[in-house]
């Protein structure tokens, strides 16, 4: 995982993901903040529970789909992450059920 | 809100027809999913990442000018405007949008003209650990690193087939990544017979030859992937030469350890919104005239959704549509003399097109090479045995295979297994007709009861999933 550009450490601003504090950037969309976190998956799949994270990259796959703010079903590469969001792994539906 | 032309996606093409349309004094609002228009070719980073940096952008010269015209324009840009679907109603056509991230509302935005500039998206033919974190499409690890300055690993293997995988494997070796190969099956042996064609690309793609020689990026044609390796995410890659048949030679297997592989087969055409409409299609694409009219009145079409050819084409097209409109609103016949130059240009890139797409198509047989445990269809987790117990079965073509199995019924609605399940069931992928062009919220849906259904089909499942 690399970001080709020397953070702006003045404006970053934090997230958690799975409880644990990760550094974001303004302007990236929670995808990006993760993959720059070294975090290449935030889903497990409904049937084999497999791990998934970013396909397509551009909205079209639905596999990139988290949880943020208790909200399910959100898809990481398109959604911007703000301040304070607090961004879980997905199970499943996101659902209790 | 009312305007006199709506032109949908504001990528190359709708932004030249939205410019050339405004500048004859049409009304345009130009709507897009993005948070800035551009499209995916000239996809900026998030103005808060405010680097020119390493990364490499695309017509970078064009976009310049093409934003300053945006700008002093009089166009209306609407972004953050998810288009769910566009329906004709007495006196012009009404185009329906979900708002924001949140995509919670939808906003009616009505005009007497719309363009379909819906662009499109990448085909990936399955393999054996393809649903592997780490495994993003080709054009998805190009927008990662566009808009949020990030990459997926420190070693990627870039795969597949076609022009995309150029500038792909230049930008992540730019932005540091080492690219441990450039995968492409296709034969250098069979370019000299669209050289013609392809005599306006040449320059390009010896840019592309040597900045991968600069990165040390080594180079294998006739080759690809044959699968995806890794427990929860990547760990590499084997890859194995192909025969003159499309088919892997036995004994050529080697494994390339990476952490990323940014993998495409081609594109197809985003059409959902057209078919709704009831535009013709041609083939996979909106079928349109030489003004770029489809045959809905109203409705015009411009760039990838009319067929993959490029940004070039696209311009082109974008600027023959938005005269069009702004000739035809006026109930007057436009002139075809007067885009003359974008004609030429349009005839050239399309030619030029054919020869990419002729030269670039997949492997053949790739069906018979994907093992049955292999996951087919990523939402529903099909597999492709399931699919072929399908075919047994009876299923004679891809409906059938998606009745019996589920495959293509997910949250994409089919867009990422319907090559997959044609190569494996030989039926060619046919545009599947979704109600609408992205999963639309109950509420929402709801919220429209009392009125007219824009379509008479069943309701997309919904809101179970995502938003
Ligand atoms: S990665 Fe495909 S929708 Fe987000």
């Amino acid at each position: 995982m690399t970001s080709p550009e020397s953070a702006d450490a003045a404006r970053a601003f934090e997230v958690t993901f799975d409880g644990r504090p990760v550094e974001a950037l303004p302007g990236r969309t929670i995808a990006a903040v993760l993959w720059a976190a070294g975090i290449t998956s935030w889903r497990t799949t409904r049937d084999g529970g497999r791990p998934r994270g970013v396909f397509c990259g551009i909205g079209v796959c639905f596999d990139c789909l988290v949880t943020v703010n208790g909200r399910p079903g959100r898809r990481a590469c398109l959604v911007p992450a703000r301040p304070g969001d607090v961004i879980r792994t997905q199970e499943g539906t996101g659902h209790e059920d | 809100m009312r305007t006199d032309l709506a032109v949908i996606g504001a990528g190359p093409a709708g932004l030249a027809a939205a410019l050339a349309a405004a500048r004859r004094g049409i009304r345009v609002a130009l709507v897009d999913a993005a948070p800035r228009p551009g499209g995916q070719y000239f996809r900026q980073p998030a103005p808060g990442l405010g680097t020119e940096g390493a990364v490499p952008r695309h017509g970078r010269r064009t976009w310049t000018r093409l934003r300053a015209a945006l700008a002093e324009s009089a166009v209306d840009v609407r972004p953050e405007h998810h288009v769910w679907c566009v329906e004709r109603e007495s006196g012009g056509l009404t185009v329906h949008a979900l708002l924001g991230p949140e995509q919670r509302e939808s906003v009616d935005v009505r005009a007497d003209a719309v363009l379909l500039a819906t662009g499109g998206y990448e085909t990936v033919l399955p393999f054996p650990g393809w649903t592997l974190p780490g495994v993003v499409t080709a054009g998805g690890a190009q927008a990662m690193l566009k808009g949020g300055l990030v990459t997926p690993g420190r070693t990627a293997v870039v795969a597949g087939t076609g022009p995309l995988l150029l500038p792909v494997a230049t930008g992540l070796a730019a932005a540091g990544v080492r690219v441990a190969a450039l995968v492409e099956s296709t034969d250098p042996a069979r370019l000299p017979r669209h050289a013609r064609a392809l005599a306006g690309k040449l320059p390009e793609a010896a840019g592309y030859a040597a900045r991968l020689l600069r990165h040390r990026v080594p180079v294998l044609t006739r080759h690809t992937v044959v699968r995806a390796h890794g427990e929860d995410r990547l760990t590499g890659v084997t890859v194995a030469a192909l025969e003159a048949e499309g088919r892997v030679r036995p004994g050529t297997e080697r494994l390339l350890p990476c952490d990323a592989l940014a993998v495409g087969h081609g594109m197809l055409p985003h059409t959902d919104l057209a078919e709704t409409l009831g535009c013709r299609l041609d083939g996979h694409a909106v079928a349109v005239d030489a003004e770029q009219r489809t045959d809905v009145p109203g409705v015009w079409a411009a760039g990838e959704a009319t067929g993959i050819g490029g940004a070039a084409l696209a311009l082109a097209e974008g600027h023959i549509a938005g005269r069009s409109v702004a000739a035809r609103l006026r109930g007057t016949a436009p002139d075809p003399h007067d885009w003359a130059p974008a004609a030429r240009i349009r005839a050239r890139e399309r030619t030029a097109a054919a020869a990419l797409h002729a030269l670039h198509g997949p492997p053949a047989h790739w069906g018979d090479g994907v093992p049955d445990d292999t996951v087919l269809c990523r939402c529903e987790e099909v597999t492709a045995g399931a699919v072929r117990e399908a075919l047994t079965l009876g299923a004679g073509d891809t409906r059938t295979v998606k009745l019996l199995t589920r495959a293509g019924m997910g949250w994409c609605q089919g867009r990422m297994c319907a090559p997959g399940v044609a190569a494996l069931t030989g039926c060619p992928p046919t545009p599947s007709r979704r109600p609408f062009a992205r999963p639309v919220p109950l509420g929402v849906l709801a919220a429209r009861h009392d009125r007219p259904t824009p379509h008479d089909r069943p309701h997309p499942r919904s809101e179970e999933g995502p938003s």
